[in-house]
């Protein structure tokens, strides 16, 4: 085989395997939204009730323990799980029941939810309920809502302020 | 037929395509491993360069690639085309390694471990590409940081919610300096580590690839880099998710999964796909064959074995039974391959040694000992009748050899052609053969390594035990060949057959000139 003809069928099979790494590395499209969708996230973490109140404990239970360790109330660690759900023009996007991490299930609550929506007017609501000695929502937030093509709107929490805003 | 036949077909076809375009020393599915590490080499160097431009600080990062991919296109720009481009080509190059392996078999049994090292270096590479795409900090970096920390929340004794950080106002420049420090430090570390463990029970390891295909690979990067340099999205902002993004599909594949399974769901199809791959050695189990053992009373050892063991399989050590030499060898046989190169290399291994005993050499293996390849090879030179009669010395690995006898072609087949003692060679010659045709697997491409390697060196005298000068080279035809060339062995041999015919007529007529003359 002529020099040529040997350093063009390697050229050519360069050119095969270079538009092989040029085409699924820059140019396959991936379509993370519909046309005119929107995306909603849900996004934050909270400390829940406790699921006991603190007890005071009897004589006879503190005579139980060793001298060192009789505290007159016991207080269990153990939060509350959070259930919450979000409407969109009154119908349900998305409902989610978490239960708080750690060992001893006495950490905060973490949330992360994205759902994909049309773009346009919608009226939401969310409420949450962040105690199991509670029916119903302990909190909840509604409000009425412009979204474009593309955006994400963020729905956070904090207690400490109110509860549920958007960003 | 087995299921990987039609996968083998397939591999061998294509290596055969590259063969004519790139010839065995450049063919780059013979030296795919190499080239993934031609590309490694890329990926650091352009890397290296892109790290003093780069400013590692949230606002700061996005800034400075744009900075390098536009004002700087003619140097860092194209070098940021050459990392990404070299990073993907080191995918396809390992995932291709990977189904070379696997249809050619060569992951079962003694490679289990070469293998199952495998899997997770893959997987590093691959989270090593993720965190590049973090750093870039624009809409696509923020689609990846986004999905991955969710799939980092999702699991179990992860307190605490690191997707949140990529939503709200919540990100700072310690970020970015954590980020760039495992992209630059923390991940190739591992890496490195994982590519020693990788061939760790290799020897002779080779990981720069044959200088005309590093240019030829490096010469097609630069070219695409130029054609179509490597370019931002938008930068992030948290309050917009892009309709469309051109995912690159080598590194970012799993997250699209995420549209149809959560977080966890995708671990789990990862991760059972991971496993899989790692158990298949054992899908089913392949039963190894017996390792090499050393006979030390006819050792002397000189060491060729060891030098010779393409799986670092034979140590040396001080001589344990009192002969009057220095050193003795010893078989590690978790590392042994059952190869039998070690046979060829022993110079006991010598069929014209003990003529009327039974043949024991230095180092044999247990299930074909040389005294038993000596015999087949008497039986096939008995068997031998008829002009140009020859032996077809060949390798279990490269050729079926069945319906190739005939009254003229007897066949004598071993675990690798580097199993062949040299002298071997010379005894069919000596005793009867006027030919001997030897088949191996292509050149570069030996099943277990570098049997064919070292024969070659053996015949020219480059490595020891060599082929002696008595043995007449025009009596002996070397073909390298694999499974898809069974029909070119019925004309080489043919060829061959006719050959000799010249050859044993010329030496009639030369006779008979002599005896006329006295």
């Amino acid at each position: 085989m002529t020099k040529i003809l040997r350093y063009s069928l390697q050229a050519f099979n360069y050119a095969i395997f270079m538009l092989v790494v040029w085409y699924f590395s820059f140019n396959l499209p991936y379509h993370q939204l519909e046309e005119n969708e929107a995306v909603v996230t849900l996004s934050f973490t909270h400390a829940t009730k406790l699921r006991e109140a603190c007890r005071k404990l009897s004589q006879k239970e503190l005579m139980k323990l060793a001298p060192n360790m009789r505290l007159p109330t016991d207080c269990p660690r153990a939060r509350s799980p959070m259930t919450l759900e979000l409407y969109l023009d009154k119908k349900l996007l998305t409902k989610a029941t978490v239960e708080p991490t750690g060992f001893h299930k006495d950490q905060g609550v973490n949330l992360f939810k994205r759902v994909k929506v049309q773009a346009g007017e919608h009226s939401l609501r969310v409420w949450m309920n962040d105690d199991v000695n509670i029916e119903g929502p302990t909190y909840s937030y509604e409000k009425n809502i412009v979204l474009k093509p593309e955006q994400q709107l963020l729905i956070d929490f904090n207690s400490g302020s109110g509860g549920f805003f958007v960003n | 037929m087995s299921f990987i036949n039609p996968l083998k077909h397939a591999y061998l076809a294509m290596e055969a395509w590259l063969n004519i375009a790139f010839g065995s020393e450049w063919n780059p599915l013979y030296n795919i491993g190499r080239l993934s590490f031609f590309f490694f080499w890329v990926v650091l160097v352009s890397g290296l360069y892109l790290f003093i431009f780069f400013d590692t600080s949230l606002t700061g990062a996005y800034k400075s690639v744009e900075y390098m991919t536009n004002e700087q296109w003619y140097a860092a720009g194209v070098m940021r085309s050459l990392h990404r481009y070299a990073s993907d080509a080191a995918i396809i190059t390992i995932l291709l390694h990977m189904f070379r392996e696997f249809a050619l078999g060569r992951y079962k049994s003694f490679r289990w471990f070469s293998w199952v090292t495998g899997v997770p270096t893959l997987w590093i590479v691959v989270t090593l590409g993720i965190t590049g795409y973090w750093l870039v900090w624009d809409e696509l970096a923020l689609y990846v940081a986004m999905l991955s920390s969710q799939l980092i929340d999702s699991l179990p004794l992860i307190s605490g919610s690191m997707a949140r950080n990529f939503v709200g106002d919540q990100m700072s420049d310690r970020f970015f300096t954590l980020l760039a420090f495992l992209h630059l430090l923390g991940q190739p570390l591992f890496l490195i580590f994982a590519l020693w463990l990788h061939v760790k029970r290799l020897s002779f390891v080779k990981i720069h690839a044959p200088k005309g295909l590093a240019i030829g690979s490096f010469i097609a990067l630069l070219a695409l880099s130029l054609a179509s340099p490597a370019v931002s999205y938008k930068a992030a902002d948290a309050a917009q998710v892009p309709a469309v993004l051109n995912l690159d599909w080598f590194y970012l594949n799993v997250y699209p999964l995420m549209d149809t399974f959560t977080a966890g769901q995708t671990w789990v199809i990862t991760l059972s796909i991971t496993v899989l791959l790692m158990l298949l050695p054992w899908l089913p189990p392949k039963k190894r064959q017996p390792a090499a053992v050393v006979h030390l009373d006819h050792c002397n050892g000189c060491e060729q074995c060891a030098e010779d063991c393409p799986y670092d399989a034979i140590t040396v050590q001080a001589r344990t039974d009192g002969a009057k030499f220095d050193h003795e060898v010893k078989v590690n046989p978790d590392l042994c391959a059952s190869c039998g190169i070690c046979v060829g290399s022993c110079p006991s291994s010598n069929p014209f040694r003990q003529k009327n005993k039974e043949l024991v050499t230095g180092i044999d293996m247990p299930q074909m000992p040389i005294n038993d390849i000596r015999n087949q090879m008497n039986k096939a030179i008995s068997k031998l009748q008829g002009t140009s009669k020859i032996i077809v010395l060949g390798c279990d690995n490269a050729l079926k050899f069945s319906g190739l006898e005939s009254s003229n072609v007897q066949v004598v087949t071993l675990f690798c052609i580097g199993m062949m003692p040299t002298t071997l060679v010379e005894y069919a010659l000596s005793n009867g053969a006027d030919g001997v045709f030897i088949t191996g697997c292509r050149t570069n491409d030996c099943f277990y390594r570098y049997g064919n390697v070292w024969m070659d060196e053996r015949f020219d005298g480059e490595r020891q035990p060599i082929l002696r000068r008595r043995a007449e080279r025009s009596r002996i035809k070397v073909f390298r060949a694999s499974a898809m060339d069974a029909s070119s062995l019925q004309k080489e041999l043919s060829a061959f057959h006719w050959h000799l015919d010249i050859l044993n007529n010329t030496k009639v007529k030369e006779t008979a000139r002599e005896n006329s003359n006295d």
